[in-house]
């Protein structure tokens, strides 16, 4: 028998033993060497039985009924987190995002009045952006002839014109895969300086609006370096709202919150 | 999350508080912290990392801090609490002597390896998510869980304490403890 079989175990050796934190074929090699050392098989043994009576400690509690308060914790934790998971779900958010929840979204409102800090209350220039955004939805998407002022036949030059008009470079988003289709675009007048809309289309003729624009004057859009979301349908057309980095964007559609939503990740994600 | 797959995490957390405070409503309570505070902090959560791990990082992460704050109260609490229960045991069963008496040796053990070898021994998690649970090395893991393991064995080795003693208050003296 060579000296490497008969050498005595380490301590971590008998970790694992005991803790079966070992793939089986090393396993086979350490129990072998442990045959030969029997200072470390009675270790071995006292520490098996200690984690025995360690597993049958209190198991009893496993078995009470769970008391109120800490059921009233998991659930505000559990609610909390699903609206969470929710965003989450978007992808790809920017570092430092803020999330804000519009009234209505959340099932416990109680989240929000305990977290009074959150965007929600520091958000009053994006709900004048929104309502500006719901105007144009509803003004130009029941438009047959000229719903938009550039078409999508000249896509390059809409996106170059406004960029420049809104001082920032803009990017089309494409949602061909929700099944949308680019009518055009529009340049708009804004309390915070001009503002662009886009217009989208799917086989049904339901139309899309991504309405954008800087929500303070350029001298201050460096300080909101935060993102926050909302989605509100407190008018007539449901809207999906956010902020990032002095942008505002609303996407506006008659469709359910959720479909919605997915139309805002795609367009989250591609800007 | 769904709140059955939470809830169903509040057993265990309070079988682990148990045997970490030895104390019921001080197990309770960090429990209630450790919620509490998983609600504010959901954001340090990623989506898809793993539930009860987390859970149980948040309250190491507690218990450590409160460890640190009040040492003394707790250790001059501890031996109170489980002598309180032996003498209202009119004639108890070794279970439960058994039981007792192991809890009272876990409580000798300097709090970061009574952790470590909760984690181990009654969660059976392994050593890596010891290592992340307590935020230390895997060394540093594996040693605590080596001289949980001796003292451990020694406590239990040591003459038996019958029940109504009251523990001599040297062994709830503060035990040296290691800044590793």
């Amino acid at each position: 028998m060579d000296s490497q079989s008969s050498r005595p175990l380490s301590d971590d050796e008998l970790h694992v033993l005991v803790d079966d934190q070992v793939a089986s074929a090393d396993r086979s090699a350490l129990e072998a060497r442990l045959a030969l050392d029997p200072n470390a098989q009675a270790r071995v043994a006292q520490w098996q039985r200690q984690s025995q009576l360690l597993r049958g400690l209190h198991r009893s509690v496993l078995d009470e009924a769970v008391p109120s308060p800490l059921l009233e914790a998991a659930r505000q934790t559990a609610t909390a987190r699903q609206s969470a998971d929710r965003w989450w779900r978007l992808g790809g958010m920017a570092a430092g995002v803020v999330l804000s929840f519009g009234m209505g979204w959340l099932a416990n409102t109680t989240w929000q009045a305990q977290h009074p800090g959150s965007m929600s209350a520091q958000l009053p220039a994006s709900s004048e952006f929104v309502r500006q955004a719901r105007y144009a939805h509803a003004v130009y998407a029941p438009e047959v002839r000229h719903p938009v002022e550039v078409t999508a036949a000249e896509q390059a030059h809409l996106v170059q014109w406004l960029s420049k008009r809104l001082g920032r470079t803009l990017k089309v988003p494409n949602l061909s895969a929700q099944g949308y289709e680019l009518v055009g675009g529009r340049l708009l007048p804004g309390n915070t300086g001009a503002r662009a809309q886009f217009m989208f289309q799917n086989g049904a003729g339901t139309r899309l609006t991504l309405y954008l624009g800087a929500l303070q004057a350029p001298a201050q859009s460096e300080a909101a370096q935060e993102t926050a979301f909302r989605f509100t349908t407190d008018g007539a057309v449901p809207s999906f709202y956010w902020v990032e980095q002095g942008f505002g964007y609303a996407l506006s559609a008659p469709l359910q919150r959720d479909a919605l939503m997915q139309l805002a990740q795609a367009v989250y994600q591609q800007l | 999350m769904d709140r059955s797959v939470l809830l169903a995490q509040i057993p265990g957390l309070r079988r682990y508080a148990r045997a970490l405070t030895g104390n019921t409503w001080a197990a309770d309570d960090l429990v209630q912290d450790t919620l509490e505070r998983a609600c504010s902090k959901w954001r340090l959560w990623s989506v898809g990392s793993d539930l009860r791990a987390w859970l149980f990082t948040v309250m190491h992460n507690l218990y450590a801090s409160d460890m640190r704050r009040s040492l003394r109260r707790q250790q001059a609490g501890t031996p109170v609490d489980v002598d309180t229960l032996t003498h209202e045991l009119a004639a108890p069963d070794d279970t439960m002597a058994l039981e007792i008496d192991l809890q009272r040796c876990l409580l000798q053990l300097p709090e970061e390896q009574r952790t470590v070898l909760l984690l181990v021994s009654m969660e059976d998690m392994s050593y890596e998510q010891v290592a992340r649970v307590t935020g230390s090395p895997l060394g540093t893991v594996m040693s605590r869980l080596s001289r949980a393991r001796s003292r451990l064995q020694q406590l239990l080795d040591a003459p038996a304490i019958a029940p109504g003693t009251s523990v001599p208050q040297s062994n709830a003296a503060p035990v040296l403890r290691r800044l590793k």
